[in-house]
């Protein structure tokens, strides 16, 4: 047991550390807290910077762009990040998802064609896989793809899409054997999101921002090239794809943890308007510390999660542990946060404490219990495949 | 990055968890906690024998990452018997070159936060080059089970550490009633009794130091080992009753409290392994971590595990229903443990009080 670098991790931390202080944009540092992504541009040239540098895809075989590098790079990547507090790729789904999907299912034609722009931020992924009547129970997709020729035909609706106003591809579950069982009907398609027929209406979030979106899927063709693995292997490609987003997930989750702790102690050290300076309130250092502890807890078990990665090749079951304590953590965190703005949390926008940042934060943290896996689908998954009870329905 | 035992660690642990399993196993516990002395002596000549005593002294083949599995899984058979307070003392013992595997009990107060109202509660004298000690210690776990005690004691010159025996006519051992019968708390009278000096001067706050962070890390462990124990309890029998024709852990009120009690043992064991390589590495290589990282280390571990480990209890006799509520069932044993280790040197909040202040700085 070591927690620290290797020579080699260290070489590679402190070459990361020169470049993230040489190369974050000019003016990032006092930018408006609350900016999301609707500045794509600026994200686009974020990420080719990135990847023009080689820090994209550290982990990804080197014969599609990737580095070969061990999972702790990425671990050490994603924490010098969360340090210089620097943005992040504009690829979250493609990085994340579609791409660790393509490597594991795609021809070479498919490897070929999309990870590198993928890498590069050339291209934008997004994810159409809850639709209005089926979100935790994935295996009840209606949208429907019927094969015409060399083109499947597809008619639906997808939901919480978050990307697909920007998005130039997107990872598609659909339904091509409505007769077959529920599970093996399925098939997973990558969609041109520019092609006709596909219509994107962003939703408005409990924040006020359109942060996710409804896909409308009227006739869209796509080329029977476009399917990952073969018609009815849907469902087992989209396991891949949930593997691939709980099990990446854990370090950049704590980076962001870790980001909103130092805020946190921040606003506790402000004297208030109504002249009360919350970080002397015993009860108020308690919750702080509380969130430390919650934060701490986190970062040790993604690093345990991680070496069994590095060891077995296999993650285990500590990432949905992460999300699960990770979603519940960040709300207590925001939650206090807002309490200890006293009555000054009532305020929103330009006439809140950095433009409402934590109303913000608070109330977006509402859906992180639900996003990626509810708790309760989470807890469901850890009660019958790591504690090994029986299955719940 | 590599956060995993060594394969001579794992071994360990395999070697140990079966010696339990078989010197202790849930009848034998039951009988041990009933028993007026509260445990069996002749396992302490066998531990030693095992090379499981003393493994962090300079000699002994290990460090504390070993310990570590040790005293996870003496939590997790409940081991009666002072070897956590044992481990604990080592540094006192080693600095003041005393034997570190005699049985050992340690004064509590110096296990609690640094700044915490309990400052030594006893008075060492020097005359004519030997040492006598009075005071009245009293919360010393483990005090009827050790052949020596570590006591902090006033000097003219600070605090100094002091070895003595407890027996004899100047010393009265009491040893108390407690809720967990398994690790009884004692009450030390000294009476101007000889005292052999293991430190004294400066070096003596470095190694209340040392010994307040091993026993958080302790304790944390041991709780670790607890939390697992009662989550294994509820798993099983959530898996084999049936009620309304069905295995209780298939309903998710169920299943879903079991789930929590897993999440919340494996943090707690993410923060306890890493204070334990806190612990380790800070007395291995002192430069290579700062006093902070240790302290926050073992407080955050020991705040967090403890709360794990009643949090796990009590779901573990909620599932197990009017079973779990009955002295016959072993998990009661559980259960007092996590609360004594919860309560003892340091509650949660005291510790959470030492995180926010490094944290915040001073309240």
């Amino acid at each position: 047991m070591d927690f620290r670098d290797t020579p080699e991790e260290a070489a590679f931390r402190a070459e990361l550390r020169t470049w993230l202080a040489a190369n974050l944009p000019e003016g990032w540092a006092d930018r408006d807290p609350r900016a999301g992504l609707e500045d794509v541009e600026f994200s686009r040239t974020w990420s080719k910077r990135l990847h023009a540098a080689g820090y994209v895809g550290l982990t990804w075989p080197v014969e599609y762009g990737g580095r070969g590098l061990p999972p702790t790079y990425q671990g050490v990547f994603l924490e010098e990040s969360a340090r210089a507090d620097a943005p992040a790729h504009v690829g979250v789904i493609g990085l994340g998802m579609a791409g660790p999907t393509i490597i594991a299912w795609g021809s070479e034609e498919q490897k070929a064609r999309f990870l590198p722009p993928l890498l590069a931020g050339d291209e934008i992924w997004c994810q159409g896989f809850s639709e209005p009547g089926a979100g935790s129970d994935l295996a009840g997709v209606r949208t429907r793809a019927v094969l015409d020729g060399d083109e499947w035909v597809v008619t639906g609706q997808k939901v919480w899409s978050s990307y697909a106003h920007v998005a130039d591809w997107c990872i598609l579950v659909t339904r091509t054997d409505p007769d077959a069982e529920r599970h093996r009907g399925l098939s997973y398609l990558l969609l041109d999101m520019h092609a006709p027929g596909v219509e994107v209406r962003p939703l408005r979030q409990i924040t006020g921002d359109p942060e996710f979106n409804e896909i409308y899927l009227t006739d869209v063709r796509v080329p029977r090239a476009s399917m990952l693995g073969q018609p009815g292997d849907g469902w087992s490609v989209a396991m891949t794809t949930l593997l691939h987003e709980r099990g990446t997930l854990g370090f950049a989750l704590t980076a962001r943890l870790e980001a909103l702790l130092a805020r946190l102690v921040e606003t506790a050290r402000r004297t208030r308007p109504d002249g009360v300076r919350p970080a002397d309130d015993p009860l108020v250092r308690d919750r702080i510390a509380a969130s430390a502890i919650d934060l701490e807890a986190l970062r040790y078990t993604n690093y345990r999660a991680l070496t069994a990665l590095v060891k077995t090749g296999v993650p285990g079951p500590e990432g949905s542990v992460a999300k699960l304590h990770w979603s519940e953590a960040n709300q207590r965190l925001t939650k206090l946060a807002v309490d200890l703005l006293g009555p000054q949390g009532r305020l929103d926008g330009p006439d809140a404490l950095w433009d409402g940042f934590w109303t913000y934060q608070q109330l977006r943290s509402r859906g992180n219990t639900i996003e990626a896996g509810t708790s309760e689908i989470l807890r469901s998954i850890i009660a019958e495949r790591v504690v090994g009870l029986p299955r719940s329905r | 990055m590599d956060f995993a035992f060594s394969q001579d660690q794992q071994q360990l642990r395999t070697a140990v968890r079966r010696w339990l399993a078989d010197r202790v196993p849930p009848e034998r516990l039951a009988e041990l906690a009933d028993s007026p002395g509260g445990w069996d002596p002749t396992s302490w000549a066998e531990l030693v024998g095992l090379g499981w005593v003393g493994l962090s002294a300079p000699d002994g083949g290990g460090g504390f990452l070993d310990e570590a599995v040790l005293l996870e899984e003496a939590g997790y058979a409940i081991l009666p018997g002072p070897l956590l307070t044992t481990m604990v003392a080592a540094p006192a013992l080693v600095a003041g070159g005393a034997d570190p595997t005699r049985a050992t009990a340690l004064a509590w107060p110096a296990w609690l936060p640094a700044g915490a109202p309990a400052g030594p509660t006893a008075v060492a004298t020097g005359a004519g080059g030997g040492w006598t000690v009075t005071g009245v210690l009293p919360d010393v776990p483990d005090l009827g089970a050790a052949q020596q005690a570590v006591v902090v004691a006033a000097t003219g010159s600070g605090p100094g550490l002091f070895l003595v025996e407890p027996a004899g006519p100047t010393v009265d051992v009491r040893v108390l009633a407690t809720t967990d019968a398994t690790r009884r708390v004692g009450r030390l009278t000294l009476d101007a009794t000889p005292a052999a000096p293991l430190s004294l001067g400066p070096a003596t706050a470095g190694l209340v130091e040392a010994m307040r962070r091993r026993g958080w890390a302790a304790l944390a462990l041991e709780a670790v080992g607890v939390a697992q124990r009662a989550l294994d309890l509820a798993a099983e029998h959530a898996k084999v009753r049936e009620q309304f024709g069905r295995a209780i852990g298939s309903y998710q009120a169920v299943s879903h409290r079991v789930a929590d009690v897993y999440v919340r043992t494996e943090l707690a064991r993410s923060l306890a392994y890493r204070a334990a390589w806190c612990v380790a590495t800070a007395e291995q290589e002192p430069d290579a971590v700062t006093a902070a990282e240790v302290d926050v280390a073992c407080a955050s571990a020991k705040a967090a595990a403890t709360e794990a480990a009643v949090f796990a209890c009590e779901a573990a006799i909620q599932v197990l229903g009017g079973t779990g509520m009955t002295w016959d069932h072993v998990v009661h044993r559980y259960y007092k443990r996590a609360l004594a280790n919860e309560s003892a040197a340091g509650s949660p909040a005291a510790l959470r009080a030492v995180v926010a202040e490094h944290l915040l700085g001073a309240a």
